[in-house]
This record gives structure tokens, C-alpha cells and sequence, in this order.
């Protein structure tokens, strides 16, 4: 195989999107958000759809992802993105309107908001970035965090007694009669991150299927939160997250058995 | 001639968002006010003029579907009472940070805590100083019968998007429930695309070739960048209190003695006034429309001609103290006031006014 052979726009995994502006990000070297949003900003521009786009933004590192995508944006409160999704779908049923949230965002103070827009089946795409921690405000225990794991508010470890068990939503919601696509997926290679694309896709297409809520979980790291070198936390990601949150599909209304 | 229809407020309400164009309403049942969406999910306007009606797992949920509604420049509106107004104050607070236009219907309670379903007007001070968090304002229109439930939709909507802000419509369980004759005004049709376009070329419609993108957010991390929007926000609600102050009164013109009520209160004292004038005592009523902005000029202006005035409030003396701060002294302000639900009578207040002026 010589370099010409590889050198084919199908073999292309990143390159610069106009959809993504050129704001220099805030984001850690090492956090997955950057490429997460490499990736839907990649997915709007295939699709030939930022006219017809309208994204909401969390309260966490996330919030300032309208800095960085060239769509429409709304800034939710914490936790509140869904209910925002909802009416601006619903008032809006030809635009594509997708979530993006965090693990403390859509895990904790917004399950209420994320458990009734699957339930009632809104048609909306939801970004779930889940690294085990809080993020902005200096890495504090999320409700996905791993048994053991330490963080500024579990500095001997997270204790199930004192601190309860890690949340595993996907599967939770997966069970709503309301929701169409399922997925968890992960952006720490190459390989992985095209499988993460073509699962943003996918949920993006749904979203205009009326089939229901796509949810598109990206196990993810956040190695400043975490104190390790970007390398370190991705092996710890593989070795530690994976096991708790394996990658791969979890429900899909349209697959053909 | 415009038909007159015998009707609740709350269902005025109702009649009045789908009359006049609202394209959302997102709400949570709660007593005394569920009437609003009961009427609208029954009405099914989905089918005529394609307004959304939905209900919300929660207050909170339901004021964050009206920001993001509001977001894409459309008329939203949700309705409660005062524990699921408690619960919007976040909301409320976030939609006056991101300048977003938009009504709140608040039919209200006994408080505090769970309190009770009976009438009260006790969220004065919440939903007209502010209730949620940091310096802001919405303007507060103040219904006293059937009929103002009905045209104050329309009214609140121009001045939301008039000044890009939320606006409390504040009323009681006794403008909610009560039965009155409403007229029906004529039909406005919701804005078309273009013409929401005209009145919300801020809003997230969709990133286009010809403008930058549009965010919606109330996020400023710069103290000074916060500051100077502060700025930008007090000189807007400055605006709002040189211009859009609204009240009616009753009897004032040779008035020694002025009554200060709103909403359903505005009514009793009506027949307090009437009841007073028989008996040779000279009283007046002024009923603020508007809670924010407050008559305050007018109140400073009659404070030179009475002996004294009387708020009359269904709490314990909320609106009071900005009869107090608008008179500044000029003359005695008293108070009466009843509350849990209970309502004065007229001569109960006529009583207490004369125990107040020392007349017999």
C-alpha cells in the first residue's frame, strides 16, 4: 500500500469544517469535546443543514460550544436543555434540534428534563458527553462516576454507601417507548471516532423520521478533572469507563433484525 | 356587534392566546388555574390555527420550554400559581438575562409552602421585585375581571416583544375563577414567517447566508462585559417605568381620602368607595394596572391633595411599601389587608379605613 492509496477523502478522519468557526477553544489539550465537536459540525455540514439547525448548550465545559459550531444557539439552564429542545422542536418541527450535555448536566440536575423528552418521544438528537466528572466547576463527583474514583467531593474514592452507585442512564432510557436510537460510542482513535460520526449521523437522520429521541453517548475523558496527561487518561478510559459503559448500540427502532 | 361570551378568566385566557396568535403554550396543572390548559387542550387549536399546546412534566420544565420557544422568536406563554411560579423564578430569571419575550400567567394563591387553592395576593413582592436571582425586572400587568384576562394576553405580548422581556400577568384565584361576560375581540392570526422574522431577527431561526449566527444566552464570564449589560438592562426597565405605568382611578377628583388596591381587591374597594360617598366621606380608589412600572408619579401627585391613603391587599402589606416609597411622606399610608385565602368585605374595609382615619 504506498501513500497515494491512503491518501483518499474516504480515509480522511479529520479536517477543518467551515460549520466549526475559528474561535480558539478553551477546552483542555486532551478533553474529548474538541472532537466531538469536530464531529457534529462535520455531520451538519454533510448533510448541507446548518440553515435548518438549532443547537442548545448546557451549563458546564459545554457551555460555551456556541463559540465554536456556526449554527444557531441557545444556552440552556443547568440541566434544562431538553425542555428547551422540546418547544423549539415541537414550534419548529422542520428544524434539526439537538442537545448538547454534559454528565452533570443531563445526568443529575436534568434527569427529569431528559427522562420525559424521551418519554414523550420529542424528535430531537441529544449529545451526552460522559467523562465520570464535573468538569468546569474544578472536578467534583458526578453521578457517573466510577465506584473508587477519586474527586474533589470523593478525595478517598467514590464510597457506594456514602456516595451511591454510578448512574448508567442509556440503558434506563433505552427501555422509553419514546426513544428511537441508543448508542454509546467513544473518540479516543480514529477508528472510533468515525463509528462516532456515523452514530451522530444516524441520530440526526432519525430526528426528521418522527420515530422519536436519538441519544448518542460519548464515553469521554476529562483528563485535567481527572489529573492524568491526555495518554494516560485514555488508557484509564479504556480500562476503567468501557467496562461500566460498553461501547456499541443499545437500542435501534429501525434495524433490520 | 362583538360577541359576548359568559366565561372563567382562566378560560379568557385561553380564548384569548388562540384569538390573538400565541404559537405555544407549555404549563403544568395546578389549582386555581387549570382552567388555562384544560380549555386549550379541549379548544385543540393545533387544528386551526396551529398553535402548540403542551403539557410539562414540571413548572420548571414548562418555563424552560417557554425560553426555548421564546428562542425561536415565537409567542410562548405558561400558566401556574404561586408554588409553580416559586419553581419558575429560574426560568423567569434566565429569559429577563437573555432578553427573551414571553407571558407568564400567575393565578395566585395562599402561600407560604404548599398554603392553600384559595385566592391571594400574596406573590406581590416575588413576581414585582423579582423572585429569582440578580437585577432584573418583567413587567407586571395586573387583570381585576374576566375581561382584562382576556385583553391583557394580547396587551403582554406587545410589550414582551416590545422590550424583549417576560411579562407577568399577575392575577388571583378570584379573576381565575369567576364567571364574567367577555367580549371577544377580533381575530390576529399568528405571525407568518416573514413577519416573525421582522420582529425577532435575533432569534435561533436558522443559521442563513445573510447574517452571522445567532446566540441566545445570558452568559457573561467578563465582570465588565456583565456589567455594562446590567447597565444596558436597568436603562431598558427605566424605559418601561417613564412610559408604560398604567392605572385607572375611581372617584379621585375631589378626593380627601384614596384607597390603593390592584386586581380583584381594585373591585371591593369600588363598592367601598360607593358605600363611603353615602355617608358624606369623600374617598377615591386608584387601581394600579400595572405593578411594574408602579403609578408612583400619580401616587406622589395625590399624596398633596388626600389626608391620607389605605393599601388594600389580599397579604400582609406587600404593595404598601411602594405606596410608601411614592408618597415619601407627604401623608399617612395605612394597611389592611386579610390572608390563607380568606377575602375582605366591603364594609370590613370601610371599618378598618375608619379606625385607621379616626372617623366615625
Amino acid at each position: 500500500m504506498t501513500l497515494e492509496d491512503i491518501k483518499k477523502p474516504k480515509n480522511i478522519v479529520y479536517k477543518k469544517t467551515p460549520l466549526l468557526t475559528d474561535t480558539v477553544m478553551h477546552y483542555c489539550p486532551g478533553c474529548s469535546h474538541g472532537t466531538v465537536h469536530k464531529l457534529v459540525a462535520e455531520v451538519i455540514e454533510e448533510m448541507g443543514i446548518q440553515e435548518d439547525t438549532i443547537a442548545i448548550s448546557p451549563v458546564g465545559c459545554s457551555v460555551f460550544a456556541y463559540n465554536y459550531l456556526n449554527v444557531d444557539w441557545e444556552q440552556a439552564a443547568h440541566g434544562r436543555a431538553p425542555a428547551l429542545a422540546t418547544a423549539t422542536k415541537r414550534l419548529n418541527p422542520e428544524k434539526y434540534v439537538f442537545t448538547y450535555q454534559g454528565d452533570g448536566d443531563l445526568a443529575s440536575i436534568g434527569t427529569a428534563e431528559i427522562i420525559h423528552a424521551c418519554s414523550r418521544g420529542e424528535n430531537i438528537v441529544v449529545i451526552f458527553i460522559n467523562n465520570g466528572i464535573y468538569g468546569m466547576t474544578g472536578g467534583q463527583m458526578a453521578p457517573t462516576t466510577l465506584l473508587g474514583m477519586k474527586t474533589a467531593t470523593t478525595p478517598y474514592g467514590r464510597d457506594a454507601k456514602l456516595n451511591g452507585f454510578p448512574l448508567v442512564l442509556a440503558p434506563m432510557i433505552a427501555q422509553l417507548d419514546g426513544t428511537a436510537y441508543i448508542t454509546r460510542q467513544a473518540v479516543h482513535t480514529a477508528p472510533a471516532a468515525r463509528k462516532a460520526k456515523a452514530a451522530i449521523r444516524k441520530a440526526f437522520e432519525y430526528s426528521q423520521k418522527g420515530i422519536g429521541l436519538s441519544f448518542v453517548e460519548i464515553v469521554a475523558t476529562c483528563n485535567s478533572g481527572w489529573k492524568m496527561s491526555p495518554t494516560a487518561a485514555n488508557k484509564w478510559m479504556v480500562e476503567n469507563m468501557f467496562p461500566k459503559y460498553p461501547l456499541g448500540d443499545i437500542k435501534d427502532v429501525l434495524k433490520q433484525e | 356587534m362583538a360577541e359576548k361570551i359568559l366565561m372563567k378568566g382562566n378560560e379568557a385566557i385561553a380564548v384569548s392566546a388562540i384569538r390573538n396568535g400565541v404559537d405555544g403554550y407549555f404549563g403544568y396543572p395546578i389549582t386555581p388555574q387549570s382552567e388555562v390548559m384544560e380549555t386549550l387542550m379541549k379548544e385543540k387549536p393545533w387544528e386551526t390555527t396551529g398553535m402548540v399546546v403542551l403539557q410539562a412534566e414540571s413548572e420548571t420544565s414548562s418555563i424552560n420550554m417557554v425560553y426555548g420557544g421564546a428562542c425561536t422568536g415565537k409567542k410562548v406563554m405558561t400558566s401556574s400559581s404561586s408554588p409553580g411560579i416559586s419553581l419558575m423564578c429560574e426560568g423567569i430569571s434566565y429569559l429577563a438575562g437573555a432578553e427573551l419575550p414571553c407571558l407568564v400567567v400567575n393565578v395566585m394563591r395562599g402561600g407560604p409552602g404548599l398554603g392553600t387553592i384559595q385566592p391571594s395576593q400574596s406573590d406581590y413582592n416575588q413576581c414585582v421585585k423579582g423572585g429569582g436571582h440578580g437585577d432584573y425586572n418583567a413587567i407586571v400587568l395586573a387583570p381585576a375581571s374576566a375581561q382584562d384576562m382576556y385583553d391583557f394576553v394580547d396587551w403582554g405580548f406587545e410589550l414582551a416583544f416590545k422590550y424583549r422581556t417576560p411579562v407577568i400577568l399577575l392575577a388571583d384565584g378570584i379573576v381565575g375563577q369567576m364567571m364574567e361576560k367577555v367580549e371577544l375581540r377580533e381575530m390576529k392570526p399568528r405571525r407568518t414567517k416573514e413577519e416573525l422574522l421582522a420582529a425577532a431577527p435575533w432569534a435561533t431561526t436558522g443559521k442563513t447566508a445573510d447574517r452571522p449566527y445567532n446566540v441566545i444566552t445570558s452568559l457573561a464570564l467578563e465582570s465588565d462585559v456583565q456589567e455594562k449589560f446590567n447597565q444596558k438592562l436597568q436603562a431598558k426597565y427605566k424605559e418601561i417605568v417613564e412610559k408604560e405605568a398604567t392605572h385607572t382611578e375611581y372617584m379621585t377628583e375631589d378626593a380627601e381620602y384614596l384607597f390603593v388596591a390592584f386586581g380583584c381587591s381594585a373591585r371591593i374597594c369600588e363598592a367601598v368607595v360607593d358605600d363611603l360617598r353615602e355617608q358624606g366621606i369623600k374617598a377615591g380608589l386608584l387601581r394600579p394596572v400595572t405593578l411594574f412600572p408602579f403609578a408612583t408619579k400619580r401616587l406622589a401627585e395625590l399624596s398633596k391633595q388626600v389626608k391620607s391613603m389605605m393599601s388594600i391587599e389580599l397579604n400582609a402589606g406587600q404593595m404598601v411599601e411602594d405606596v410608601r416609597l411614592a408618597v415619601n411622606g407627604a401623608c399617612p399610608v395605612g394597611f389592611y389587608g386579610r390572608q390563607g385565602g380568606n377575602i375582605y368585605t366591603p364594609d370590613e374595609i370601610a371599618d378598618a379605613f375608619k379606625k385607621f382615619n379616626n372617623l366615625k
